[in-house]
């Protein structure tokens, strides 16, 4: 690794490596795929990894379209975040909403979260991928994020219907990626794998990358529900008898859909206080995602399926 | 914050307590968050193997069906830090089935920590784990002897299980081993020292983890770079991407591109964070040339003293796919950006990971270590792997499943075969078919035993003779009377058996006939291998597609009724498999259709081809 990249002189050098690790991997994917495509969630992991694309293809813009799989319930500040983003990088970016949730109006009030999370994200990015004809779809998961993402693979093979066999995996030897596909088979790429939360905010404060607001504390009207703090986003949110917005200071640590994303309460507005508060949380990153919790295994089960 | 990253890979065997160790450094390093305790309390309840405590194990078994086994099924990888180091775990499980998990480790750790029962001492899962470490290339091991509390922290056992140990490593070469009594389920020397064990006064497991030394980038060698990706984003500008292997680059710089031997001057090193006065092994870089020289992915771009070339390669091979690996095969071989197709040329032999020693074999089994010579269908650039992990490591991919089927280490190019040479020959296959009127082709009929090939590829040939071509038919069963009487019917010999034919067919398609192979031929990979032995529209695939039951109704040569009665082993439809062509060129379903009218099919395709008039 070289001392001598000026700018990083203040980027440790783990996260040197990391980066070059993640720049390899997408070429790789490049070189080896027929379709690929960047799997953009608009949250701080989709950011660095965007930031990691642009410089892996620079000086021309990534040679793969961005997809977003839009549920219709994703907080307004991110979409006004995605689309300013798009604009100011020259990208090319597609958006798919499952068109039967669109019209039996599949929303995470009048559904549980179990379906609402099947038709609007796991169909949806199935459709999405299929209909694109993508075979290598790149995205921004991170293997501490959840245990049954510490054994996914970096070049991870999705068997017909984009299903994942925990126990079919290949072998992942050096910094060498077998992006070969038999029929029916397509891939995912996590250029992430290796980094954790921490390693993420450093990196985005380090390298001056911009993320969507809600991740800065600010007042917002939250109901509490259950234990979380709900954002009451816009008008069509359902309030509970007795529910009254209450206007507190929070922020968000993962974004998702908005009935289904905690808030927590905190101070923290600048990256550098987010950093400092990751040194002394005791909350895990996902807890917030009132979605993962609602079935044994959960995540492992929507992953087998083919969420991502 | 940290500022270095050691890569360590973690092994064990089963029940040796290294889920627990690894839950407790995980824990202790506070990195667990309250919800995940909280879960872990669930779960310790609810399939812990600690009665009333907590199952540091259950944070690090992943997948369900482990919870409910209690075994590690796959290697995971785990992440915390220190205030001065980051740490990568790899998690690889003991059981001896998933050994290839453990060499996917090995290959990119700096240290491995080899877990030790200190009530079981030395087994030879632990011998076997040594010995992959070692070969990978990792020469540093903390030797982690595990549940001292149950041998009442006896400081005799351990010392003798050091020394079992050191004994061993010293075989291996090279090997720096630290050698540790901790307790994980305890927590005694995982962090912090103990009071336990008096006797010892080395450092904790933690504190050996952040003293080690990462494996050194290869700065200080000579320049190399794979061209991963050609970037042209317009007319003005062309630079070649990649990760720098070994060594340094600055603009001002002499490159080669070794395959094709041609030299440029390096004039820009390109960031997105700016043009770089020089970078070094490590570095994600575009390089901008000071002309247009011919460059593509794989290609690799090297400074003095210039890399080998090679298409014939000795190599170690780790071999994880449960069909195994035969002399003849032939597979996808990946090395940096280069994908080509290799040959087993030879299986040397057998690596016995116990002793050490080496067994002389025909195949490589799953999960067994050996070394082999590979044929590569172009050269590629190279180094041992003693020397570069980047130019000396490669893996093989199965040409159907397409899944990753070993992990190779080269040894050297294979001077023997290296120093024969194709003779130029003056007068070719071109010619030799132009004196003949015709198109040399091969007509390889596959299909069941008793399925009807012997019979239509004999009509077929008479036709041809009949309208005047100069034909050769290689029969199954009459080349098994000579060329290939020393083959049996075991699946490397069923190879074998493919790849002559295949060789002696190319042969006469180089003579200008037109060939009819009649061979049961079950598996695709020989068949794809004899495709590729000829060139492209030169070779028609004749599946003769008769059902199993009705070959045995025919069953002409009473083969069936002995294969059924046990007589005969290894026969295809019966105990062996047949794997049918997804897309031949020819399909003859024979049921209800005379044999002449399928021959006129045959023919008749290679009128439609034009490959006869």
């Amino acid at each position: 690794m070289s001392a001598s990249l000026g700018r990083k002189a203040g980027l440790p050098l783990h996260l040197r490596v990391l980066e070059a690790e993640a720049i390899h991997i997408l070429r790789e994917v490049v070189g080896q795929a027929r379709a690929p495509v960047l799997m953009y969630s608009i949250g701080k992991d989709s950011s660095v990894l965007l930031h990691l694309c642009r410089k892996a293809f620079y000086p021309g813009v990534p040679p793969f379209p961005l997809l977003h799989i839009d549920t219709r319930w994703k907080f307004r500040d991110m979409i006004a975040f995605r689309d300013r983003t798009v604009r100011a990088f020259g990208l090319d970016l597609r958006v798919y909403t499952n068109p039967d949730g669109i019209r039996d109006n599949v929303n995470p009030f009048d559904h549980d979260s179990v379906f609402y999370n099947a038709v609007m994200k796991t169909e949806a990015l199935k459709q999405a991928l299929t209909e694109g004809r993508y075979d290598a779809a790149i995205g921004g998961a991170r293997r501490d994020e959840e245990r049954s993402r510490a054994k996914e693979r970096i070049f991870s093979v999705r068997g017909p219907g984009q299903t994942w066999d925990p126990k079919r995996q290949r072998p992942e030897l050096w910094n060498v990626y077998n992006g070969q596909l038999a029929a029916g088979e397509t891939l995912r790429v996590f250029p992430l794998s290796n980094w954790t939360e921490l390693d993420v905010w450093t990196y985005i404060e380090a390298e001056g990358i911009e993320v969507v607001p809600l991740y800065f504390a600010k007042m917002r009207p939250t109901v509490e529900r259950d234990g979380s703090l709900i954002v009451v986003d816009d008008d069509r949110f359902r309030f509970r008898p007795g529910e009254q917005p209450v206007d507190r200071l929070v922020r968000f640590r993962s974004l998702g859909c908005y009935p289904y994303s905690a808030a927590v309460t905190s101070p923290a507005a600048t990256i550098a206080e987010i950093v400092a508060e990751m040194h002394t949380t005791r909350e895990s990153e996902r807890a917030g995602r009132l979605i993962d919790q609602d079935q044994e295994s959960s995540m492992e089960k929507k992953k087998r399926e083919g969420y991502f | 914050m940290p500022n270095s990253l050691l890569r360590v890979l973690t092994c064990g065997s089963v029940d040796d307590g290294k889920s627990t160790l690894i839950g407790r450094m995980l824990y202790e390093c506070g990195r667990i968050p309250d919800d995940v305790q909280a879960a872990l309390e669930r779960d310790s309840r609810r399939y812990g193997t600690v009665p009333g405590g907590i199952d540091y194990a259950l944070l690090v078994d992943g997948l369900a069906a482990e919870r409910e086994q209690g075994i590690t099924i796959d290697v995971a990888y785990r992440y915390f830090e220190t205030a001065s180091r980051r740490f990568i775990l790899a998690d690889t499980p003991g059981h001896e089935q998933y050994t290839r998990n453990m060499v996917t480790g090995a290959s990119t750790a700096d240290l491995a920590v080899l877990l030790v029962d200190a009530r079981k001492g030395l087994l030879n899962q632990t011998r076997r784990h040594a010995a992959i470490a070692s070969m990978l290339g990792i020469r540093q091991v903390v030797l982690a002897v595990n549940k001292m509390d149950l041998i009442g922290f006896d400081q005799a056992r351990f010392a003798a299980i050091v020394a079992d140990f050191q004994a061993f490593a010293a075989q291996l070469g090279g090997l720096e081993v630290t050698a540790i009594p901790v307790c994980a389920v305890a927590g005694d020397n995982v962090l912090a020292p103990t009071d336990r064990m008096p006797w010892y006064t080395g450092g904790s497991l933690l504190a050996a983890l952040e003293d080690a030394a990462p494996r050194m980038a290869a700065t200080e060698a000579a320049f190399r770079m794979a061209v991963q990706y050609v970037n042209r984003p317009d007319l003005d500008f062309r630079g070649f991407s990649g990760t720098i292997a070994a060594g340094r680059i600055a603009p001002g710089q002499q490159i080669t591109n070794v395959q094709s031997r041609v030299t440029a001057t390096v004039t820009r090193v390109l960031t997105m964070d700016g043009d770089l006065p020089q970078a070094e092994a490590g570095d994600a870089v575009t390089l901008v040339l000071d002309q247009e020289i011919d460059i593509s992915r794989g290609d690799v771009l090297a400074g003095l003293p210039l890399p080998e070339t090679t298409d014939k390669i000795s190599a170690r091979l780790a071999w994880f796919d449960e069909a195994p690996l035969f002399q003849g095969r032939s597979y996808l071989l990946q090395i940096g950006a280069r994908l080509v197709v290799a040959t087993v040329a030879t299986v040397a032999h057998v690596l016995d990971v116990d002793t050490l020693a080496e067994v002389s074999a025909r195949e490589l089994k799953f999960n067994e270590i050996g070394q082999v010579t590979l044929s590569l269908s172009q050269p590629i650039v190279f180094e041992t792997y003693a020397h570069s992990h980047t130019l000396g490591g490669f893996i093989l991919i199965d040409r159907i499943s397409r899944n990753t089927v070993a992990a190779g280490m080269i040894l050297g190019t294979d001077r023997i075969a290296s120093d024969v040479h194709w003779h130029q020959l003056t007068v070719d296959k071109a010619a030799r078919a132009a004196l003949k009127g015709q198109r040399p082709a091969v007509l390889w009929f596959t299909g069941l035993s008793g399925a009807g090939k012997s019979t239509i590829a004999n009509l077929v040939e008479n036709r041809l003779h009949t309208l005047g071509r100069h034909t050769i038919l290689l029969d199954g069963d009459n080349v098994r009377h000579g060329l290939n009487r020393d083959l049996g019917f075991s699946e490397a010999d069923r190879v074998e058996n493919i790849r002559r034919v295949a060789e002696v067919a190319r042969l006469c398609v180089d003579a200008g006939l037109i060939v009819l192979v009649s061979f049961i031929s079950p598996y695709r990979a020989e068949r794809l291998l004899a495709r590729e032995r000829v060139a492209e529209n030169e070779f028609l695939e004749v599946y003769v597609d008769t059902p199993v039951d009705e070959c045995r109704r025919r069953d002409p040569k009473g083969l069936y009724a002995k294969a059924d009665a046990g007589q005969i082993r290894n026969f295809t439809g019966v105990d062996a498999p047949y794997e049918a062509p997804l897309s031949p060129e020819v399909h003859l379903t024979t049921i209800d259709a005379p044999p002449e009218a399928l021959a006129d099919q045959v023919v008749g395709e290679l009128r439609r081809r034009g490959m006869i008039d």
